[in-house]
């Protein structure tokens, strides 16, 4: 057993994990309330990433920044979670508001439609080339060695920021009041409005979170890889969905931990199985089909009476 | 459908009551409202056409498809016709799944792409096999059914969503899967270049039956025309027969159906292959059109495309989608000159403003002060700020010429342009949620920074961007105006 090899690709598999755990979580607490799969989540991921450039570039970019490059990074991810908040409570009262009532695989078309829109969008307005964080110039080259585990900073900061959010998210939805509403909305929607809640002011701040989440899942991302570009949302949606799916959809702790496993079998399969490198999306594949043929609800779902 | 047993008058309500009643389902109440759905000019046209017989129908789509090749170059043939035809054909095979049976799978081009490098190993110089065509179609189409089956397999626990999610990755795992099996090892062959990877197998036959080539265009045409026939006769006998009916039963309520003692697995499961044959065999018809099977034509583009097109037409509308196919088709190639694509873009604004602002007067208003609105800023804008009226509209003609009078094309626009394209996008999301009068005044400036945006930015990248971005905001604008689709049935979920 090769105990380097193991921890470094620990290491890379919980930084994966990490971002897809902030996206899937959005797609999990839409899920839960809406019983939406919000195909467009993904690309409001790959705007973040993109505010996040924007933010830096405005500040002076990776080498020229006149202030300190802590609190260009806070800004950044500011920035990108407010942006990428803002334009997810957009898509909700756009597109998907009015179709409450249709049947349902109308609002899954028009999320397909919206993530069209905003991948195209982003290539008409970004341009086809990719977008360089330069994270190398910008926070620095410093990687922490501890015996044979490297880790470098971007993954220490993707990690901590990461837990930090997942924190916090949980304490606001357990405590406070709009946490509550949120629960009870997703419990029963039409029960909940008949209590006096407001359920699309709760739609609506659901949206919020989730895309914010992503948003600064976006800012890691860049963070991390370095490079950005209009089509990266698709694949890696499709991968925390998985993530959401694998850890019980609807379910918020489900989906860290779904993260986490799906970012680290994809982290094992590239450095164990055959052909890792070339098929790890494969794998994560398998390993989504596997938990469904085995517990449909996933680990953390609670298995539900069907109906229609 | 009128020569059936007359049915007997509806009884009409006692009080004149509209709503639902007591002992009578609020869907069935409803049943003469959604066939009085059809508007204005519309009306006798829709009327005429659900009067007409299905032979009626289907000989009126078939004289003009035979007719267009005898009529026009061959370039156009190749351009309009065949990848019409052959998007119908995919649009079809995806109604009986999604359509018919109201599984979401989102994997299905994967089936398309597996016919088609099915047909390519059996019939290239890549394994130096040549199948003739009556020999390889059989098998693409039974080998396509087994794949299905087997994707289906797990997936008949799975509802919805997850469903959709599981084919989703199907797909891109097929993708991911020719790209690269050119490359690895293989459980007892070894290595061996099964796929060609991303050069794809190049030099596939053309079709032959029984030592007889199709390799002329027009030749394919009509092939393809005769399988479309066949598979609107299958679909229509299909869609009454004891399984379809079974399929829109579970469409309609998957536990009602199983209630109802239909083997909701093995209906399931049977649409699946049945939609993967359909899928297969126009893959197999499409490599040798294409004559390489390409890894990259297979992606999540195509399954868009054919989506948009079985939208367009309706779930469950068997003419709808052939409509839907030639629309798609048509309309991106045509929206390849700029010379074409402004007048479509002006008449779809145009006829989305006459269809939703009533009365007429009000409609009058806002294009007249649209025109207005426009002069009045070109004019400030000549007198303080001469760089933003340098530039010139593309193209040239009257409309053309109207446009640099009336609309602002500044030097170096790019990067306003882009700022301004995200300011609209939130200007389309906000302005219909404001009150009615502050919506009619906002729109005026609104439509000016369309148009704006279209002629500076978006014009230029007719091709590639903008294309797909239409295509976006259409589903998305279909989906909240009739969810149904142009020419489907509609349907209510009971929740």
């Amino acid at each position: 057993m090769d105990w380097s090899l193991f921890l470094n690709l620990t290491v890379s598999g919980l930084t994966l994990g990490a971002m897809y755990a902030l996206i899937a979580l959005g797609y999990s607490m839409v899920y839960g309330i809406l019983k939406l799969l919000n195909f467009a989540h993904g690309d409001v991921f790959m705007v973040g990433a993109y505010i996040g450039w924007f933010v830096l570039h405005g500040l002076g970019g990776p080498l020229g920044t006149d202030i300190a490059p802590d609190l260009v990074l806070l800004l950044m991810f500011v920035g990108a979670m407010l942006g990428c908040g803002v334009l997810g409570v957009g898509i909700e009262r756009f597109a998907y508001r009015p179709l409450r009532k249709a049947p349902r695989i109308a609002p899954l078309i028009s999320a397909l439609g919206v993530s069209i829109f905003l991948q195209n969008s982003a290539l008409l307005i970004f341009g086809a080339a990719f977008r360089d964080y330069d994270t190398y110039h910008f926070v620095g080259v410093k990687t922490f060695q501890v015996g044979n585990l490297f880790i470098s900073g971007p993954e220490l900061l993707t990690i901590g920021a990461a837990i930090g959010l997942m924190i916090a998210l949980t304490l606001f939805v357990d405590r406070s009041r709009t946490g509550k509403a949120m629960r009870s909305t997703s419990y029963d929607r039409e029960a909940a409005s008949m209590m006096g809640i407001d359920v699309d002011r709760v739609i609506a701040i659901t949206f919020f979170i989730g895309s914010a989440l992503a948003g600064a899942a976006g800012v890691m991302w860049g963070l991390v890889f370095g490079q950005i570009y209009n089509y990266m949302g698709f694949i890696v949606g499709l991968k925390a969905f998985t993530a959401a799916v694998v850890g019980g959809i609807g379910s918020i702790p489900g989906a860290m931990v779904g993260g986490f496993i799906v970012g680290l079998a994809e982290a094992y399969s590239t450095g164990y199985l055959p052909q890792g490198s070339i098929f790890a999306n494969l794998y994560v594949f398998a390993l989504l089909i596997l938990v469904i043929l085995i517990k449909p609800s996933g680990l953390f779902g609670q298995a539900a009476i069907t109906k229609a | 459908m009128t020569d059936g047993p007359v049915n007997p008058e509806p009884p009409t309500p006692p009080d004149g009551q509209d709503g639902p009643q007591i002992g009578r389902d609020e869907w069935v109440a409803r049943v003469e409202g959604r066939r009085e759905g059809y508007h204005g000019i519309m009306r006798p046209i829709r009327e005429a056409w659900d009067r007409l017989p299905r032979a009626g129908k289907l000989t009126a789509l078939i004289i003009p498809a035979a007719i267009f090749p005898l009529i026009t170059a061959e370039g156009n043939v190749f351009r309009y016709g065949l990848f019409t035809m052959v998007y119908a054909l995919l649009a079809l095979g995806l109604n009986m799944v999604v359509g018919f049976a109201g599984l979401l799978d989102l994997g299905y081009v994967a089936f398309f792409g597996f016919g088609a490098y099915t047909y390519a190993i059996l019939a290239s110089p890549h394994y130096n096999l040549h199948w003739q065509a009556e020999a390889a179609l059989p098998v693409v189409v039974v080998v396509c059914a087994l794949v299905g089956f087997l994707v289906g397999l797990p997936s008949r626990r799975l509802i919805g969503d997850y469903l959709a999610i599981m084919t989703l990755f199907f797909g891109q795992a097929f993708v991911l899967f020719v790209n690269n099996a050119n490359r690895i090892k293989f459980p007892f062959v070894g290595y061996t270049d099964l796929t060609g990877g991303s050069n794809g197998l190049p030099n596939v036959d053309p079709l032959n039956f029984f030592g007889y080539k199709l390799g002329d265009t027009r030749q394919q045409y009509y092939l393809l025309l005769i399988a479309i026939v066949l598979v609107i006769v299958m679909l229509y006998m299909i869609r009454d027969s004891r399984t379809g009916r079974a399929w829109r039963a579970l469409r309609e309520d998957p536990l009602a159906a199983e209630a109802m003692s239909m083997p909701v697995n093995r209906l399931r499961l049977l649409a699946f292959s049945s939609g993967a044959a359909v899928a297969g065999f126009t893959g197999a018809i499409y490599v040798t059109i294409a004559t390489a099977a390409l890894p990259g034509d297979y992606d999540v583009g195509l399954l868009i495309l054919i989506y948009a097109i079985m939208i367009l037409g309706g779930f469950g509308s068997i003419t709808g989608i052939v409509f839907g196919a030639i629309v798609v088709t048509s309309v991106p190639e045509l929206l390849r000159s700029t010379a074409n694509a402004r007048p479509i873009f002006y008449g779809v604004i145009l006829i989305a403003l006459v269809m939703t602002i009533r009365p007429w007067k009000r409609l009058a208003a806002v294009l007249g002060g649209l025109i207005a609105f426009g002069f009045v800023v070109h004019a400030i804008a000549s007198a303080w700020y001469p760089r933003l009226v340098e530039g010139k509209a593309q193209g040239s003609g009257w409309f053309a010429d109207f446009l640099n009078h009336w609309m602002l094309f500044p030097t170096h626009v790019t990067t306003m342009a882009q700022v301004l394209y995200i300011f609209m996008v939130a200007a389309i999301v906000i302005v219909p949620q404001l009150p009615r009068l502050w919506r009619t005044i906002l729109l005026v400036p609104l439509l000016y920074l369309v148009i704006f945006v279209w002629e500076n930015l978006m014009i230029e990248q007719i091709t590639g961007a903008t294309k797909l971005i239409l295509l976006g905001a259409m589903l998305v604008a279909l989906m909240i105006a009739r969810p149904q689709g142009l020419a489907g049935e509609a349907y209510v979920e009971i929740v």
